[in-house]
């Protein structure tokens, strides 16, 4: 069978990326990493016949959430060690030829008409997965969790919204009137100076006192 | 047919490794991390089982799991970014400031 061929290849790829997570520098390195080991998990869970997690686990984990993930990280603006010159140009040589062999694969494909899984739709329909089967129950017997489920992403967007505003932007909410900035008549008639931006401040006291 | 052992010790692994990397490392975000590998850790063990028992339960509570790990990165990046705001640094033994 091909299938414990491909969870112990999947399982390899897992639980290299895993631990890469953990023991890799550089926060954005992690994040990759973190991405790739769940697509290696949705691999798994493909060929433990839970077709349908391993889409939701691509569509969820390794899109929406590690999206938020790196989204953060970049926001932060984390410093990080800086590459040295030898290791950028091995990496992007690297970078050329992994390039260059997918390329060389893709047109090795579609110069020989390959095409993925059976051909003959029947078939690939009733071997489609278990989306109908989970949807049945998630349904009937699921149905209150599956409601109170949107009630925990209602409760968890409106608090992240609330937490994540900066305090300025709460305590600004009743929108104070903007005081009446006293120009000082000196500051226009006075003669043209030779800093500008010193003027202001330095006519500033005179003015109020 | 894979034997039910196998993902088992790929989910004690996986949730191993994410407990210490909430143990070991620092940044709050890779401690965020390690919580995901975890949660995916029992969702795998939940799904080996819905195998073995020839059962969707196991399936539907991965996807509640999934659920609630959306809405816990969600919230708990909200305060991440809320802690980088106060203190410029997301690293947790900064932020020490109710420690005894």
């Amino acid at each position: 069978m091909i299938a414990p061929i491909l969870f112990a290849a999947f399982a390899g790829i897992l639980v290299v990326s895993s631990l890469l997570v953990i023991l890799h520098r550089n926060p954005v390195a992690s994040a990759l990493f973190l991405v790739a080991a769940f697509c290696a998990l949705a691999g798994i869970y493909l060929t433990l016949h839970a077709e349908f997690l391993g889409m939701v686990q691509i569509i969820v984990y390794a899109g929406a959430i590690m999206v938020l993930f790196l989204f953060v990280i970049m926001y932060m603006n984390l410093k990080h060690d800086i590459e040295t010159g030898v290791q950028i140009a091995v990496r992007r040589g690297l970078g050329w030829i992994a390039g260059g062999v997918m390329t060389a694969e893709a047109v090795l494909l579609v110069s020989r008409n390959w095409s993925v899984g059976p051909t003959a739709l029947p078939e690939a329909i009733a071997a489609s997965g278990n989306t109908q089967a989970v949807g049945q129950v998630l349904y009937s017997r699921y149905l209150f969790p599956f409601e109170i489920t949107s009630m925990v992403l209602l409760v968890a967007m409106v608090g992240a919204i609330l937490i994540s505003k900066s305090p300025r932007e709460m305590k600004s909410q009743p929108v104070a009137p903007p005081k009446p900035v006293a120009v000082p008549m000196a500051t226009v008639i006075a003669p043209a100076p030779i800093a500008p931006a010193t003027v202001p401040v330095t006519h500033a006291p005179e003015a109020s006192a | 047919m894979i034997p039910l052992a196998w993902p088992l010790l790929l989910s004690a692994f996986l949730f191993t490794v994410g407990v210490i990397g909430v143990l070991v490392r620092r940044n709050a975000i890779v401690i965020f991390m390690s919580v995901e590998l975890m949660l995916n850790a029992a969702n795998l063990a939940f799904v080996a089982f819905a195998r073995q028992m020839n059962s969707i339960d196991g399936q539907v509570f991965v996807f509640f799991v999934m659920t609630v790990a959306a809405a816990e990165v969600a919230v708990g990046l909200a305060i991440i970014v809320n802690l980088f705001r106060l203190r410029e640094s997301v690293m947790v033994d900064e932020a020490n400031l109710l420690k005894g």
